[in-house]
């Protein structure tokens, strides 16, 4: 069987393009997942973060080989949740999106996160999130809505 | 708190979030339909040298080479000056200036190509010393009283330099910029920008055109902070020029790496103080400060305006004499970045006032505050402080935040072990809008809201939502005098072609003066208004009656008609063994007048206070001995993550400013200017104080403190 065989927000996907090729590329050029976004292109900003599997990854380091049999997830796909919904309305009571550039992967950092630790501390969360730069809101609110929405999402996670 | 204050979901949350807002880059096509070309630059690799000749490989179909001579109109891109080229001159600059673009429709064969291109360069000798360089773009004096009586008669004159380095503003979305040739022979150019009107202006002359040649729209925009003020001008003249060769849309996009180093940055600083003091009062100021402007003027005179204005801080000082330098160094061309060339001086000002209330021996808390300036003093400027400045009742709230002046008194005593402690103090303002009459003169700012037959209000104006909220708080003041539902009211992002030129998106001014503009003139609609009739109002910026005219060949007048104020407290934890500096707490409180929209200006302190320590800190990046920026990455260039400020608070205190709408004042800028001093106070009492170790330069860093501490075992 030829190609890249993966999961792409619960969509069975097969990629003939090289091996090689970078994830976030790929992502955003041929399957049009635009929220993922290049903000260094080297792994050390986190606004192209994905999940594979549940982990939360920089797609920027990650070659089309990898992802091979694994399970992607992207804001286009997460949004439709309702964990997702909580995320967003937690953020929105925040007026924890600015910019917005490094919004997309920091919900996914949120989502691992929660993901195997529903109820986490302020210093969970930060840790969890410390891939991910933010330069516009100094995280705070970032990280008390990542907090509440564990609260008031309780049972979602 | 007013109802205005209320936090509202913000109007471009849901696309943000969900990931389908537009930044440049997103486009897979045009709005029209078309493909859309791939530019990249070619950097000089030389700080200074004639281009003696380009050579350029055989392109392959539809790839092209483009530079200074496909440009139709001139090869100066107007800032402040235009010096700055579109594309290199016969000489470059500095490293990374732009010899021309290489476009095509594939990227990776495009940066092929790029690796194809030879050229000849002779290098010269470059200017990298900011101390000694007497090239300057800028040279600004002022002052008023008798300094040298004061100097003469003082019981002692304090004297010290101080320096700070580069600030990157580190926006998340790199610069990105698309053009597109349209049908009727316009050219259409959009990206992430701060300033549409700047570069209408910089593109319509590019090309040769009148300003009816050229639109500009602003793209979603990741993050600005002053970085996207001048460039945006730049790299869009430079697509104009690709696409009207081409025939067709051409987008560049620069990448991580290219930005760090050849973007606009704050101007590093060499500051010169010497102050007089008699019977414990501070009566002369004399300021000689330089700014590293880099290789073309761009932003550097406004900048180094505002940085001279606060060169004296907060203080009622009675004789004043400053000297401003930008000099011209080959090097990347420094800019704007939140609070403009104020970071520099107030950095200066405050650890001077805290050095000599140290070698006074009393605590610089009690020693800045016998000279805080009142309500009716004299500025800097011979201006008037007109407003009640709430400097002391906001020291006494963060004091009861943090408990500062008992830990201000215990930390300065001597110390021992491994843990060391230090809290350190500061206070500024931020003048809101241009300098001088920049506002009436230069700007004459114009908004308009149009009423549609259904009901709806559109606002039009020419500020760009960066991330700090207007596409929602202009809303919110239209839809509130209004007294409509907010979803009534919307702000796009603003096209050249369909709205008035409100100013740019900087200096903290957008919603202090355009946000007022917007006010009076929902209130005239409301005046007129007519169920099921389009219509549509216009308001101009009116100065405020009460402000002493400014004449910026002597700097005499008021500087700003109102000012934002700052208190912050910064507490620390030094590890001796391995100089890691731990932040136990940061505490800011912040008077930016009536806060329209609570959550939305909490947003702005945190974020730029959180700038400031970094700036403070661990944001480091220099130029070697021939002119090149390595600290080019994220690695190499550190911007504080969640992890580094866990505890940090913002606290707002309110004076409310009549001019401005609902008593608003400006607060972008505001909160990034006070924490630095603050911080390398903190560092410096933890170490010791003063006499152990006297600390004079930002960032200081981890290897600082380490160096410093090696310094007591030689």
């Amino acid at each position: 069987m030829n190609g890249i065989h993966f999961r792409l927000n619960g969509k069975d996907t097969c990629y003939d393009g090289s091996a090689a090729d970078r994830l976030l590329d790929v992502l955003r050029d041929t399957y049009d997942m635009k929220s993922v976004k290049c903000g260094c292109k080297e792994g050390e900003c986190g606004a192209c973060a994905v999940l594979i599997d549940g982990v939360l990854v920089n797609s920027c380091c990650v070659a089309m080989g990898a992802v091979d049999a694994h399970e992607i997830v992207t804001v286009e796909g997460y949004r439709e949740t309702a964990r997702f919904a909580a995320l967003s309305k937690a953020f929105a009571d925040l007026s924890a999106v600015q910019c917005g550039f490094c919004i997309p992967g920091m919900i996914l950092a949120a989502e691992a996160l929660l993901s195997k630790n529903a109820h986490p501390t302020e210093e969970e969360v930060r840790t969890a999130l410390s891939g991910n730069i933010c330069r516009c809101t100094g995280y705070n609110a970032i990280v008390n809505a990542v907090l509440n929405a564990a609260k008031e999402g309780d049972g979602l996670w | 708190m007013k109802e205005i204050c209320q936090s509202v979901k913000k109007k471009d949350h849901d696309p943000k979030i969900e990931g389908r807002s537009v930044y440049v880059d997103d486009y897979n096509l045009t709005a029209s339909g078309k493909k859309i070309l791939c530019g990249r630059l070619l950097h000089s690799i030389y700080a200074k040298a004639k281009v003696l000749s380009v050579t350029v490989p055989e392109l392959p179909e539809g790839y092209y080479w483009v530079d200074r001579n496909d440009i139709p109109g001139d090869n100066n891109v107007n800032i402040v000056l235009d010096d700055t080229p579109v594309f290199c001159r016969d000489t470059v600059e500095y490293i990374g200036e732009p010899i021309g673009m290489v476009v095509g429709p594939d990227e990776k064969a495009v940066e092929a190509l790029l690796k194809k291109i030879e050229v000849e360069y002779e290098e010269l000798e470059p200017m990298l010393d900011l101390r000694n360089g007497d090239t300057t773009f800028f040279d600004y004096h002022f002052g008023h009283g008798d300094v040298d009586k004061a100097f003469a008669e003082a019981d002692k004159v304090y004297e010290e330099e101080f320096t700070t380095g580069y600030q990157d503003q580190t926006y998340l979305e790199p610069q990105g910029m698309m053009a597109e040739p349209e049908e009727d022979g316009r050219m259409f150019v959009h990206g992430s920008l701060q300033c549409p009107y700047y570069v209408h202006g910089a593109v319509a002359r590019a090309m040769g055109t009148g300003p009816e040649g050229v639109h500009i729209l602003q793209d979603v925009t990741g993050g600005g902070f002053g970085g996207k003020e001048d460039f945006p001008s730049i790299l869009g003249c430079q697509v104009a020029v690709a696409a009207k060769k081409t025939g067709q849309p051409v987008r560049c996009v620069y990448n991580r790496r290219e930005d760090l180093e050849f973007t606009p940055k704050r101007h590093p600083s060499l500051s010169k103080y010497k102050l007089a003091v008699k019977d414990g009062m501070v009566t002369a100021v004399e300021a000689d400060v330089r700014f590293d402007a880099g290789a073309y003027s761009t932003l550097s005179a406004v900048v180094l305006q505002r940085g001279i204005i606060a060169a004296p801080g907060i203080y009622n000082i009675p004789n004043v004499r400053v000297t401003g330098k930008a000099v011209k160094t080959n090097t990347t061309p420094c800019g704007a970045y939140r609070g403009f060339g104020a970071p520099q001086t107030f950095f200066a000002i405050e650890m001077m006032m805290d050095h000599i209330a140290q070698d006074l021996g009393i605590d610089s808390i009690a020693f800045k505050q016998k000279h805080f300036a009142k309500q009716g003093d004299m500025t800097s400027t011979q201006g008037r402080y007109h407003f009640p400045v709430p400097i002391p009742a906001m020291l006494d709230e963060v004091d009861e935040l943090c408990d500062l002046r008992r830990k201000h008194i215990e930390y300065s005593r001597p110390q021992s072990g491994r843990y060391r402690k230090g809290i350190g103090f500061s206070a500024i303002f931020h003048g809101a809008g241009f300098t001088g009459s920049g506002e009436r003169d230069m700007i004459k700012a114009t908004a308009k809201l149009r009423k549609y037959a259904d009901g709806t209000v559109e606002v039009l104006a020419s500020n760009g939502d960066i991330g700090q909220g207007v596409r929602t708080t202009f809303p919110k003041i239209v839809a509130h005098e209004l007294n409509i539902p907010l979803d009534k009211v919307y702000y796009s992002h603003p096209d050249t072609a369909r709205v008035p030129d409100s100013g740019p998106t900087v200096a903290s001014r957008s919603l202090m003066i355009v946000g007022e503009l917007l006010r009076r003139a929902a209130i005239k609609l409301r005046g007129i208004w007519e169920e099921g009739k389009e219509q549509e109002v216009e308001e101009h910026y009116k100065q405020p009656d009460f402000m002493i005219p400014f004449y910026l060949d002597r700097f005499e007048g008021d500087a700003y008609p109102t000012y934002a104020w700052a208190v912050s407290a910064v507490e620390v934890e030094v590890d001796t063994y391995t100089g890691v500096v731990e932040i136990l707490g940061a505490y800011g409180n912040f008077d930016v007048g009536t806060p329209v929209d609570y959550n939305i200006v909490v947003g702005q302190m945190e974020g730029g206070f959180l700038q400031g320590l970094g700036y403070a800190s661990i944001e480091k990046m220099s130029y070697d001995n021939k002119g090149r920026i390595r600290n080019n990455s994220f690695t190499d260039y550190l911007v504080p993550t969640t992890m580094d400020v866990p505890h940090m608070v913002a606290k707002m205190h309110v004076e409310e400013y009549p001019d401005g709408p609902y008593g608003a004042k400006g607060a972008g800028e505001l909160p990034l200017v006070a924490p630095p001093p603050a911080y390398l106070e903190a560092v410096e009492m933890a170490l010791g104080g003063m006499k152990k170790h006297r600390l004079n330069a930002i960032p200081f860093s981890t290897e600082d403190v380490i160096l410093e501490l090696n310094k007591e075992v030689l």
